[in-house]
């Protein structure tokens, strides 16, 4: 099958190519950009003129809520919601039921996701058995069985000896650990930042610095251990300051925001709004600035989705009580337009940080359209508007604070390995 | 920000909170509030106001005090009240809290008078009610979580409106566990509302919230600094699993440290009034001497309370 994506504005952020040209895809793999490898023949022509044609975005976190969680989603339904929002490769964190801590789990994970035949799937294993925290995974089984890392998800380590352990055991083998900094006890019962909004409304609220210290600790323990870090939904002011502290040291770390974070503060809560109930929090209006201004100097290194779908009736109750979490595959790409819009970025910079960035934190060859690479691409209209709605979504998922929001930047064709796996 | 408890021509049509509501409807319910306060004192204390209109008490939460005033409220209304304890029948069940007002619309209820126990329980009725095409139901917040105790606020108004007249030039102090008090954050609300020109906290860092000075008020750890000058004394009732632990050592120290004394009182001014939404616990927060002493106006709230949960209801009905 020979696809030829024509006459589209290509970019790759990874090398540097933002330019009109036509993409050549032969045997799965990007053939050329620009001029037609000799012979060219396509099967099929996607006629791209007036798109963006883009490695296919790799998202760092999206539950899929397999297994365990089928009421909510499905690995079908959110795959499809994946590669509809020009998603090709995604990493799911291992808080499924039960978690992703036994290679069987993930081997099952991974062999269903491949016969869907869209997305790639990267699980990421536990790091702890159980998420419990005590007893550390039989890393290396897991790794052969696909895991790409290890994680506790959101149920951080309270025990700082077990932290210190399993990372020193990751170190050994070169795994990469993800962790979510936040302080156990500090955030006990916590469901709102700490500010001026969780005040006004009587909202049990975790503050700031549950985030900073547990930083704080965890750069401690990467001096001490050599083992990459990655830090996942960095949320506040202060907790960039450390990681851009913590790069500028030299310690092997690296972070992402959630797109909500991106985009929404603790204002946004409004009258109790359950669909900005997240983790972690919204954080006030100078957080957000923070985590922006970390994203364009690069001390953030990628936006994630972070999708959680969550069903309307674990939503239809009292802000505190409602499941936090929201989905968001399909808005991505969308809100991160709207996000490089805002503070007039170069498309391809704010496409690198959710595809080549990415990719180089997962350690995947991919999110880049070098002749040669996977034909992993995503063709979108950066101009088409179209309102958020649940029936404007394939997720199973329905629940975002961006309900009947208008976006601009649809996706038309999503290719995955050389197939053509969406059309919108 | 969009006021949920508004209808559209700006009239009260759920009180959810005192926070945004404008000044001038604040003033409509305590000045409707007033005749109310007679009718308690006649032989037949009944107006037909919200006869054929069913009043339901849902309280989520444990409460005597504030559900029999509502109650007595809507009666003198002349209203059919059902009273309904949630907390030991259906959720117990399993059933969510939309699905058991989705009931009771069913038995054609008029309003509902709503204590839970989560911050923003009654807000998210008043929005499944108007998103399913039934806002005509008027949600009555009874007390929410932490957040909001609007019939309180407005009955502490309604008492300092009564001894002091107006509020322009009072410093009203309010002491004790203002973290976790719906019933604090109701009166400061209502009290800037009203252009209070000094409305202070007084409390341990361990019970105030980190943001409160943001809600208008003047945070004092040392009560004695706080009581000086001030015309109006509200103490908050501390509940009994607060008194020990991570937030207080004892009740002991509570009481040495914010406990109120005839002798702090002292710092007050001479015609300062005190006042307290109870249940009381003597010798933790206040001392007997000054819970029934000549400042104390706390026996006069309840009686107030009652006409100004008239004067809500007989509002709601109206619109």
């Amino acid at each position: 099958m020979k696809i030829e994506i024509r006459n589209g504005r290509v970019i790759d952020p990874k090398h540097g190519i933002d330019r009109k040209a036509s993409l050549y895809i032969a045997a799965g793999k990007v053939a050329a950009v620009g001029e037609a490898p000799g012979g060219w023949h396509a099967n099929r022509v996607l006629d791209a003129a007036g798109l963006v044609v883009c490695p296919g975005l790799i998202d760092s976190s999206a539950r899929l809520r397999e297994p365990g969680f089928e009421y909510k989603a499905t690995l079908e339904s959110e795959v499809a919601a994946a590669v509809a929002g020009g998603v090709t490769s995604l990493a799911c964190p291992p808080d499924t039921d039960p978690p992703l801590d036994e290679p069987g789990l993930v081997q099952m994970l991974k062999h269903r996701a491949r016969s869907l035949n869209q997305a790639h799937v990267y699980p990421i294993g536990a790091l702890t058995v159980g998420l419990k925290g005590d007893t550390i995974t039989e890393m290396g089984e897991l790794t052969e069985a696909g895991c790409i890392a290890f994680s506790q998800a959101d149920a951080a380590l309270a025990d700082t000896q077990v932290l210190l352990r399993a990372l020193q055991y990751a170190a050994t083998f070169g795994y990469r650990v993800w962790l979510r900094p936040q302080d156990v006890h500090l955030a006990r019962g916590g469901v709102a930042h700490d500010g001026e909004v969780a005040t006004r409304l009587g909202l049990p609220a975790i503050p700031a610095f549950a985030e900073t210290i547990a930083l704080d600790a965890i750069f401690e323990l990467v001096r001490a251990t050599g083992v990459h870090v990655h830090l996942a939904r960095l949320s506040t002011h202060d907790g960039v300051a450390r990681m851009r502290a913590a790069k500028k040291a030299g310690l092997p770390v690296t972070c992402d925001v959630a797109i909500h974070h991106v985009h929404l503060c603790d204002v946004d809560i409004g009258w109790f709004n359950a669909h900005c109930h997240l983790v972690p929090p919204l954080r006030g209006t100078r957080d957000r600035a923070a985590l922006r201004a970390g994203l364009v100097d690069g001390t953030v290194d990628i936006i994630c989705s972070d999708h959680t779908p969550v069903d309307d009736d674990a939503k239809q109750l009292p802000f505190a009580e409602a499941e936090p979490g929201a989905t968001a595959l399909e808005l991505l790409l969308p809100l991160t337009l709207q996000w490089a819009k805002e503070e007039k970025l170069p498309l391809s910079a704010a496409l690198d940080r959710i595809t080549a960035a990415p990719a180089r934190v997962l350690g995947l060859d991919a999110g880049h359209l070098a002749p040669g690479a996977d034909a992993d691409v995503c063709v979108f209209d950066p101009d088409l508007h179209w309102v958020v709605a649940p029936s404007a979504l394939r997720s199973q998922g329905k629940n975002t604070p961006f309900l009947g929001l208008e976006l601009s930047g649809k996706v038309r064709y999503t290719l995955v390995g050389g197939q053509v796996v969406h059309e919108g | 920000m969009h006021n949920p408890q508004l209808n559209a021509d700006g009239e009260l049509q759920h009180l959810l909170t005192l926070e945004g509501l404008p000044a001038e409807i604040i003033g409509r319910i305590l000045d409707t509030a007033v005749p109310f306060v007679s009718i308690a004192e006649r032989d037949v204390k009944k107006v037909p106001l919200l006869r054929g209109k069913a009043v339901f008490n849902l309280f989520f939460e444990n409460s005597t005090r504030t559900r029999t005033t509502f109650e007595i409220a809507a009666k003198r209304l002349s209203a059919d009240v059902i009273n309904l304890n949630i907390g030991v029948s259906s959720t117990a069940k399993g059933e969510t809290l939309l699905d058991t007002i989705d009931n009771l619309v069913a038995m054609n209820a008029d309003m509902f008078i709503v204590r839970h126990g989560q911050s923003g329980a009654p807000h998210l009725i008043a929005q499944h009610l108007s998103a399913t095409n039934r806002s005509h139901i008027h949600v009555v917040n009874a007390g929410d979580g932490r957040h909001g105790h609007p019939t309180q606020g407005l009955l502490d108004l309604f008492t300092i409106r009564h001894y002091k007249r107006h509020f322009r030039e009072l410093t009203v102090a309010i002491v004790g566990d203002v973290l976790h008090s719906r019933v604090a954050r109701s009166l400061i609300h209502g009290l800037t509302t009203l252009g209070t020109p000094e409305v202070r906290v007084i409390g341990p860092q361990t019970l105030l919230p980190t943001a409160v000075a943001a809600l208008g008020v003047h945070v004092f750890h040392d009560m004695r600094q706080g009581l000086a000058g001030c015309d109006v004394v509200v103490m908050l009732r501390l509940q009994s699993e607060r008194m020990k632990g991570s937030l207080l050592p004892s009740a002991g120290e509570f009481f040495k440290h914010y406990g109120l004394t005839v002798e702090k009182l002292k710092l007050a001014k001479p015609d300062a009034i005190v006042m307290h939404p109870g249940p009381m616990n003597r010798g933790v927060e206040i001392d007997s001497a000054v819970a029934d002493g000549t400042h104390s106006v706390i026996l006069p709230q309840v009686t107030f309370g009652i006409a100004v949960r008239m004067a809500v209801m007989s509002i709601l009905a109206g619109n």
